[in-house]
């Protein structure tokens, strides 16, 4: 920063300028609110005053029903939107960017294109569109079941408690496919082509050399996929915001940690909002997510080789 | 290639899945568009036939244009937007300039101080954040969002930045030294056309979540005054519950915007993306 370089060598000064506005925008608007948030969820507004109450938010947060019911349930709800995204869109997403990768494929531009559509679009589209696809008034969806001879299986997914967050969970990966699919096609392309072509003089070919080659050499990118999928899930808010309210229904059944905090914050039908329990739900989202990202810059990543072409 | 990766089965099941994919990633837009431009007995009679002369009609279109305020809103979200961008890209690309070119005491920490925003959202600090923006009389301008996002986008800019800036040769650098270019113009002159290609990259990477952004505006700024077109019309759309033409006509005006953005730039998105800059 400025204030370091400017003793030593006044000559320097222009590293201090390059450098100021950024610094000083990211501090003012992200690091120092940041902190502050953490801060404010260890006071309490009692009579109109900041009262520091060291951990109370926090053991109102886990120990008091009106809280820990509704906490547990969205952590809950978001761990199983995780898994929705580890297990579903991550392999599709390898799979698509592997078939994308085969040599020669023709219409590759276009399939890189329109698969990358749905990420462009905003949650609120996204949202409503699948609302009204699923909806059993307008009837697509039973429309399209029928064409497969499934029509049975329709009922109305986002209506029903047990099925809401899955539908959410898969709505959520049909607009991020794009992003795993892009980063591993990536990765993909930049395996040399010595490597793939020492593998087919041993004759390790098609399905063979996928596993035993590529996926190796493009296991980091997957550990990046994971840790931004971790953090994007856990941070998510928007697309259960436009299709099912702040409230999160059916009767919170798609509720997680985004719209949880949004409803403490702001408060919401009969409850008002409370700044300082809404950053302790935010402490406990920054604390989860740091921990994610620990897990993966100390366990995941030093032990995945970095292959230097 | 051995011809076992060019086998005829293999290419047509690559394609069929891809297909199969494509058409999942499309249906629903085009399921919007195309009903977005029928009347009401159209849309529940006939979903998933495109319009036909009998059942063309525009009112969904005249109810939006005539109702909300969407030429507003769409500009609050390109002033928003635009403002933003320019910011991230000009602050952004000094930043980087300075990591990637001097060194300093406190380079890598700085480094490493700026890339915690890339993994740590900016959302988490929403309390004080508007408690920062009430005190300082800015909440329901398009200044308090413009901030925002600068902050939000600045972290990742600047590490795709630094990584192309340490590519630009030195002696080129070097050689305006001897010419007498300050630094100032070294940057501004040499470099900065230089990266150029890169700076459409983070360009492209910063402005889809701002354009898409609903919580901050929704929580910084939801009056009607600036209103961004997301907010609009997520609002928009709880009005109107029941009118689904207008639904699905205010749906298609959301999504043909950014749509014509993506054909356009989707070259320059897909190269920036596939040449590494995000590894």
């Amino acid at each position: 920063m400025a204030a370091q370089t400017r003793p030593k060598r006044p000559i320097r000064w222009h590293i201090g300028v390059f450098l100021a506005p950024a610094v000083l925008v990211y501090t003012a608007i992200m690091i120092l609110p940041l902190a502050g948030t953490l801060q404010l969820s260890l006071f309490r507004n009692i009579e109109q005053h900041q009262v520091f109450v060291g951990f109370d938010n926090f053991r109102t947060l886990f120990g008091d029903p009106n809280w820990s019911v509704n906490f547990w349930n969205a952590l809950r709800n978001n761990v199983w939107f995780f898994i929705i995204h580890m297990l579903v869109q991550n392999p599709i997403g390898v799979l698509l960017a592997a078939l994308l990768s085969s040599p020669r494929l023709r219409f590759a531009a276009f399939y890189r294109t329109a698969i990358f559509v749905p990420t462009i679009l905003s949650f609120v589209i996204v949202g409503f569109a699948w609302k009204l696809i699923l909806s059993p008034i307008w009837g697509v969806a039973p429309h399209l079941l029928d064409f497969v001879g499934l029509k049975s299986l329709f009922t109305p997914w986002l209506g029903k408690e047990q099925y809401a967050l899955t539908a959410l969970s898969l709505v959520s990966v049909w607009q991020f496919i794009g992003i795993p699919m892009m980063l591993i096609y990536a990765a993909l392309l930049s395996i040399p082509d010595e490597v793939i072509e020492a593998a087919e003089c041993d004759g390790v070919t098609g399905m063979a050399q996928f596993w035993k080659i590529k996926l190796p050499l493009i296991l980091p990118s997957i550990g990046i996929i994971s840790i931004l999928t971790f953090v994007g899930n856990f941070n998510a808010f928007d697309l259960i915001y436009t299709a099912q309210g702040a409230l999160a229904g059916p009767n919170y059944s798609t509720d997680i940690l985004g719209t949880f905090l949004y409803r403490a914050f702001f408060g919401f039908q009969l409850q008002v909002g409370d700044p300082n329990m809404g950053a302790a739900i935010a402490t406990m989202m920054f604390l989860i997510i740091l921990a994610g990202v620990c897990v993966y810059l100390f366990l995941v990543q030093t032990r995945l080789r970095r292959y230097q072409f | 290639m051995s011809l076992a990766t060019r086998s005829l089965p293999r290419t047509i099941g690559a394609h069929a899945v891809l297909l199969t994919y494509t058409a999942i990633a499309l249906f629903p837009v085009i399921l919007v568009i195309m009903n977005s431009f029928k009347s009401r007995a159209g849309i529940f009679g006939a979903p998933l036939t495109p319009p036909t002369p009998k059942t063309f009609d525009l009112i969904g279109y005249t109810t939006v244009i005539g109702q909300g305020d969407f030429l507003h809103y769409f500009q609050n979200s390109l002033v928003v937007t635009v403002a933003s961008l320019f910011f991230v890209l000009l602050f952004g690309a000094m930043a980087a300039f300075a990591l990637s070119e001097y060194r300093f005491r406190g380079n890598t920490m700085m480094g490493l101080y700026l890339a915690l925003g890339i993994m740590i959202p900016i959302r988490l600090g929403t309390v004080a954040i508007l408690q920062l923006m009430v005190a300082s009389g800015l909440v329901n301008t398009l200044t308090a969002l413009i901030l925002v996002y600068t902050a939000q986008g600045l972290p990742l800019a600047i590490f795709i930045l630094s990584e192309f800036m340490k590519q630009v040769s030195d002696d080129l650098k070097n050689a305006g030294r001897i010419d007498g270019l300050s630094e100032y113009t070294i940057f501004f002159r040499l470099v900065l056309p230089l990266v150029r290609p890169s700076m459409a990259t983070v360009a492209v990477f910063t402005m889809i979540p701002i354009w898409n952004d609903l919580w901050f505006p929704l929580i910084l700024a939801p009056s009607e005054e600036t209103k961004t077109v997301t907010l609009g019309a997520q609002l928009f759309l709880g009005q109107f519950v029941t009118n689904w033409n207008a639904i699905l006509a205010a749906l298609s005006l959301a999504i043909l915007p950014v749509l014509i953005l993506y054909v356009i730039f989707s070259r320059q998105l897909i190269r920036g993306i596939t040449s590494g800059a995000v590894k």
